[in-house]
């Protein structure tokens, strides 16, 4: 009995447990030295490219100084550059996208968690997926098949018949009903951010407390009633970060908005005129942007802008989302 | 004889019972069935609940107490698949009828929740939004409201001023009892408590155990509870459920000194639950 422990003890294979082995085994050196490389790819990455855009825009900045920011040209004959109308189409048309986007997103959201059976839940559910996996350049031809058209025989008169005429705010909704311009462009993106702020609206909803609610409805509040006193303003940092991201996205929105925009380098104060953002600019004439020449490095600078542009919303949306967990 | 019809008689002989003691019947709950999704959670419940009393509902976990609070309420409404039938009547209406608006229901039928709900706003907006709802009414006459339903709730003393600072920043105790002041501001005739002090500290629930005793000259009080001592304490009324049926409904000091069933005696004597 006794022998036969003993022999199955000697002959068993020396456990690598056996002893005290000091250091690191091998494997884990390398396993951790690869994943440290991936990490560090990521940082690499984005350091080079900040640093291309920021470098590669500089002749623009020695040339025209602080002038490139404040200036309205953009003549490659005469070389003259200007950012104002590029900053400003990016950010009317993603104004104008989130403006548009989020209450629809809201109204879906609250659907898909308070109101809707759970057949329509998954239905609608799948839908706003599929609506996010519609590449960028089919919402561009789309835009400009179908939506340009609508908007100049529909839309965009009957905007400049009711709204158009209203004081102050008229002067947006006046001018030719011609379908291209910042307005088209805008009301394109907010359909592309739409399925991306629902997403996020329908995880902040689904994460308030039930008990919260049932309070409410408990002092006898309705649905709706619950909606504007509890859901939204338990979520209230959540939603206006899940809103930034969605703006963030729509910043940088290029192929929908190169086919769309009207590309015309102009600020208008009509929202009807065609206009031109930082990616549909840069989509644009980047072709045509000679090696060396003042107008890449102008291109490169506009990148750098939107580039920064992005990087403050995104900040601003990340530090609202995580101040949720303590509120 | 079987099961059913013994609760019913029951049933039957206590409401002569609420009749001897001259109480008037707030609440009359009438072959009153619930399923969740199919499944059978409450059976034949028949009960009548005292006006101005404390009724308290024992029995151990999973035997349908919270549920039927929920039903008394239409707080099941919120989710499909949940279905009572039978008759819950009050002032000659069953409220448990999809017709009759559930929001009404719930503003004369008020509810207090296991754990403290704070709506995430002010002390005063908080029992000022349940107030609003219901009635269109002056600023003086809300703030009036507000002082009231805070001092019945023995809190005026400690928040009047901070009213206007977030709820969240009260202690679990103060939470609670600012829940039960937003509940009573609505003014309902009736008050649901569904283990009001489970989350509580001892001294916390001392408090809230007065303040149903100072509640109980106004509104008809429902308890549902899972600590014996409460129930005896608080409730003039108590109920025994277990397994979806009501076992026993009677004088708590009956209940607690001389049960009728068997298995009310095993219950609370602790062999079980």
């Amino acid at each position: 009995m006794s022998d036969v422990a003993v022999g199955t003890l000697s002959s068993a294979p020396v456990s690598r447990h056996r002893g005290f082995a000091r250091g690191e085994q091998a494997s884990d050196v390398i396993f951790r030295g690869v994943l440290y490389a991936a990490g560090i790819l990521v940082l690499t990455l984005l350091g080079l490219i900040i640093i291309l855009l920021f470098h590669g825009g500089l002749p623009v900045l020695y040339a025209f100084g602080i002038d490139f920011f404040t200036s309205s040209a953009w003549n490659p004959v005469t070389e003259k550059y200007g950012a104002v109308v590029a900053v400003y189409g990016t950010i009317i048309t993603a104004v104008i996208a989130v403006v548009v986007a989020v209450p629809a997103a809201f109204g879906i959201s609250f659907f898909l968690t308070e109101v809707a059976p759970p057949v329509l839940r998954r239905s609608i559910g799948t839908a706003i997926q599929l609506l996010a996996a519609i590449p960028s350049i089919i919402f561009g031809m789309w835009g400009f098949f179908v939506v340009v058209p609508l908007m100049a025989t529909y839309v965009q008169p009957a905007l400049a018949s009711t709204l158009g005429v209203v004081p102050v705010i008229g002067t947006l909704f006046s001018g030719a009903p011609i379908g291209t311009g910042i307005l088209t462009a805008g009301l394109i993106m907010a359909l592309m951010i739409l399925p991306f702020i629902t997403a996020l609206f329908v995880e902040v909803l689904e994460s308030v407390p039930p008990m919260f609610k049932e309070a409410a409805y408990g002092v006898g509040a309705t649905t709706s009633e619950v909606f504007t006193a509890v859901s939204i303003p338990y979520g209230r940092t959540a939603i206006v970060g899940a809103v930034m991201l969605g703006l963030g996205r729509a910043l940088g929105e290029t192929m929908a908005v190169t086919f769309v925009i009207g590309n015309a380098n102009r600020i208008s104060a009509s929202l009807f005129s065609p206009g031109a953002s930082i990616a549909s600019t840069i989509a644009n004439e980047f072709p045509e942007a000679a090696p060396g020449s003042l107008k890449l490095f102008a291109l490169l600078e506009l990148g750098f802008l939107l580039f920064v542009l992005s990087f403050i919303v995104l900040a601003v949306a990340r530090f609202l989302v995580r101040s949720r967990l303590e509120t | 004889m079987n099961d059913i019809s013994t609760t019913g008689l029951i049933a039957a002989e206590r409401k002569v019972n609420v009749d001897a003691v001259d109480d008037g019947i707030k609440i009359l709950v009438e072959n009153l069935d619930f399923f969740y999704s199919g499944k059978q959670a409450l059976f034949d419940i028949n009960m009548a609940f005292p006006e101005k009393r404390v009724t308290a509902m024992i029995g151990p976990s999973g035997c349908g107490k919270s549920t039927f609070l929920r039903v008394i309420n239409r707080m099941f409404d919120l989710y499909p698949g949940q279905k009572a039938t039978g008759r819950v009547m009050m002032d000659n209406q069953n409220i448990v009828e999809p017709q009759v608006r559930a929001a009404v229901v719930r503003s004369r039928i008020g509810m207090v929740f296991q754990k403290p709900t704070p709506f995430p706003m002010s002390i005063h907006d908080n029992i000022a939004y349940g107030i609003k709802l219901n009635e269109r009414v002056s600023r003086a006459e809300i703030n009036e409201r507000i002082e009231w339903a805070l001092t019945k709730a023995a809190l005026w003393g400690e928040v009047k001023d901070r009213l206007h600072t977030s709820a969240i920043g009260l202690s679990g105790g103060q939470q609670q009892r600012l829940c039960i002041a937003r509940t009573i501001a609505v003014k309902p005739e009736v008050v649901l408590l569904d283990e009001p002090t489970s989350a509580l500290d001892p001294i916390s629930t001392a408090k809230i155990e007065e303040l149903i005793n100072e509640l109980r000259s106004e509104f008809t009080i429902i308890i549902v509870t899972h600590n014996m001592q409460q129930a005896a304490r608080v409730s003039d009324k108590a109920a025994f459920f277990l397994l979806g049926r009501l076992v026993e409904f009677d004088q708590t000091a009956r209940i607690f000194t001389n049960p009728r069933e068997k298995s009310t005696q095993d219950y609370i004597t602790g062999r079980f639950g």
